[in-house]
């Protein structure tokens, strides 16, 4: 990889953890409203796998989309926008935290309902394999997901139809309070492939590399027409699930042994082992990224609010 | 009596009810460890035990399907949807398996069942979690649905459902739980399928329940102060429906105005008004007019969705076009 492609994904990452840190912010004063579900932690999963992505591959999420979004080029501006609400947002301001989108750049949403986009998933495969192009959907969705019909009706169906799509599960040990031991028959999530006879692969979410390096992998093969498969990410959010989770789950200490695993400090260790990148030149691209989220606030908070005729607009197609 | 908020009359409810009976019990997404995701189960896993506070994987259909099971062996599951817009995904459970059995064999089996779901918008979910859907359910025969607008109500409705034979949809709106209101201690039970007057008033009828019926008292309380008295009819129940109460305020005002936060069409308006000019037609002496929610999907943006949910303003206007044409 080249070095200026390993600084664009660093900037990325910290881009999206500045990006959240200050919607939680914005949310404290009152300027975000509804569900804002923060990535912080598991930014390296969408950061690797996005990276291994052809621009015609698909990507499709549930509602902890905004590194999602700034990973498939959604601008910071066009994410803050819409978590404010304002015409400038990515999804008109209709939308909000949880219903990011830019179809142009195959960023098929943020959808709230648990494991109801892995079936749409399935559909968008289906797009690609019915005219014969050769596009890969990739689908996140947590461990939580797992255990919801949709989700192995999705699977089944790939397999039986031989689809081109990477199922990869953020497992980040909860779905909401619930560990994943108390709510899933298996821990290991990959394991659920099996029933499916799906290859699946497991790797170290908070490691950007690995992530990359398994995801091109398979994502090549799937592209070779070898069906679909599944690759769980293990990972840790290090905020609540949503804004005022009183955290009753876990204990302070766990939390705390997970940060010390940062996806973003692991990344940077790495690019400086390697010497791909010096303490001053991420220094650099660190200053670079709040300027870019600084700039995203302005922005959105200078936007227009939507006009209100936008409440009647894209109810139908057709008038 | 206590003054205590309408999440307070529910988990009151609730607690007391399992003491009461070992075969209430409770399941549900974050209802033990979490304590309930809006707060009403806080300390039942500590005082009831697993067992009987089940947290479930995120899996609705498997528990309304397990807890449908679970009452045709005499159990009384109290299983909570998350929010209403979940039900969706245990629709089948809800409509085609609850509303049915009894029914469909004969009467011999019985699915003692209460589903509690919060329903409502206004709060910048967006589209998919913000809806209003309680008429879709109320057309279900077999299925009973009660929506308190009141902590009493809440308390004593909530005790009538889990101590009913019938499947019941007991659905609550998340911008009420701190609404506070007098609410008699111990054995309180309001019976399921009794409207009931919350004001009365010689001008008009208005019929609502839920959480409009807060913003038709506040609508009321500002027509007060212009000379024009307003008589409010709480439905509570959405099925059954009980059209007396409503029939009595009517035959006295002759005009009447329906209000509720889901759509209009189709809707809970659609079926008092229907019922009124069926059952009152020689009554009436102006079109009855139906305030609802304007037919989109919620948006996320504040001033969009707060124009999209009917509010004081749009109680007023609907009251005096059907008074003064
Ligand atoms: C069908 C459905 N049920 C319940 C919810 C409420 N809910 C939202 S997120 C969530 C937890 C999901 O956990 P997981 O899939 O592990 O994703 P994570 O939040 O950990 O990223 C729940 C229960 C929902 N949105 N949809
Ligand atoms: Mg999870």
């Amino acid at each position: 990889m080249e070095k200026s492609e390993h600084f664009r994904l660093y900037h990325e990452m910290v881009v999206i953890r500045r990006l959240e840190e200050k919607a939680a912010e914005l949310y404290q004063q009152g300027k975000i409203g509804g569900f804002l579900h923060l990535y912080i932690g598991q930014e390296a999963v969408s950061t690797g796998l996005i990276s291994a992505r052809r621009p015609e591959d698909r990507v499709i999420t549930a509602y902890r989309d905004h590194g999602v979004a700034i990973n498939c080029g959604l601008s910071a501006r066009e994410v803050m926008a819409e978590l404010l609400g304002k015409a400038t947002g990515c999804s008109k301001g209709k939308g909000g935290s949880m219903h990011m989108a830019d179809v142009h750049k195959n960023f098929w949403g943020g959808h709230a309902i648990v494991g109801a986009h892995l079936p749409i998933a399935a559909g968008l495969a289906l797009g690609d394999a019915y005219v014969g192009n050769q596009a890969v959907t990739m689908c996140m969705f947590g461990d939580g997901a797992t255990n919801i019909g949709y989700f192995h009706e999705a699977l089944n169906l790939s397999k039986v139809w031989n689809l081109p799509v990477l199922w990869v599960c953020e497992n980040n040990l909860y779905g909401m309070g619930t560990a994943v031991e108390r709510a899933s028959a298996v821990s290991e999530i990959s394991q659920k492939a099996l029933g499916y006879g799906m290859p699946s692969r497991r790797v170290n979410g908070m490691d950007l590399m690995e992530v990359r390096q398994v995801a091109s992998e398979m994502i090549e093969q799937i592209r070779q027409g070898a069906g679909p498969m599944m690759l769980e990410a293990i990972t840790y959010r290090f905020r609540g699930h949503s804004m005022g989770d009183p955290e009753r789950y876990r204990k302070p200490e766990e939390v705390h042994r997970y940060q010390e695993n940062d996806p973003i400090g692991i990344y940077r260790r790495y690019l400086i082992d390697q010497k791909i990148g010096t303490e001053d030149e991420l220094n650099a691209l660190d200053d670079d990224a709040m300027a870019v989220v600084q700039d995203a606030v302005e922005f959105a908070e200078a936007s227009p609010e939507p006009a209100p005729e936008e409440l009647y607009t894209n109810v139908y197609v057709e008038a | 009596m206590a003054r205590i908020t309408m999440r307070e009359a529910i988990s009151q409810a609730l607690w007391e009810e399992m003491e009461r009976d070992p075969k209430v019990f409770i399941l549900g997404e974050e209802v033990g460890v979490w304590g309930g995701t809006y707060a009403v189960t806080k300390g039942f896993y500590d005082h009831f035990g697993p067992d009987r506070v089940r947290d479930t994987p995120i899996a609705e259909a498997a528990i309304v399907g397990s807890a449908i099971g679970a009452a045709l062996t005499g159990l009384r599951p109290v299983a909570e949807i998350m929010t209403i817009n979940f039900a969706f995904s245990a629709m089948d459970h809800i409509v085609n398996q609850a509303a049915k059995i009894h029914y469909m064999f004969g009467g011999q089996m019985t699915v003692p069942l209460v589903i509690r779901a919060v329903s409502g918008g206004g709060r910048q979910l967006g589209a998919t979690h913000s809806q209003t859907p309680d008429a879709i359910f109320a057309h279900f025969p077999g299925l009973k649905v009660v929506a308190p607008g009141t902590p009493a109500d809440a308390k004593g409705l909530l005790k009538a459902a889990i101590r009913s034979d019938d499947p019941v949809l007991f659905i609550e709106h998340a911008t009420l739980y701190q609404v506070r209101g007098e609410v008699p201690e111990g054995d309180y039970i309001v019976p399921l399928g009794k409207s009931t007057v919350q004001r009365e008033g010689r001008d008009l009828t208005l019929v609502t329940y839920s959480k409009m019926l807060e913003v038709s008292t506040k609508a009321a309380d500002q027509l007060a102060r212009e000379g024009i008295e307003v008589e409010i009819v709480d439905l509570r129940s959405l099925r059954p429906l009980d059209m007396g109460p409503v029939l009595a305020s009517f035959k006295k005002t002759n005009r009447a105005v329906i209000v509720e936060e889901g759509w209009k069409s189709y809707g809970v308006g659609s079926e008092v008004a229907a019922r009124l000019y069926e059952e009152a037609f020689d009554y009436v002496d102006a079109p009855i007019k139906r305030v609802a929610q304007k037919e989109v999907p919620l948006p996320y943006n504040r001033t969009l969705e707060q124009s999209a949910i009917p509010g004081v303003e749009d109680v007023i206007t609907a009251v005096k076009e059907v008074l003064h044409g």
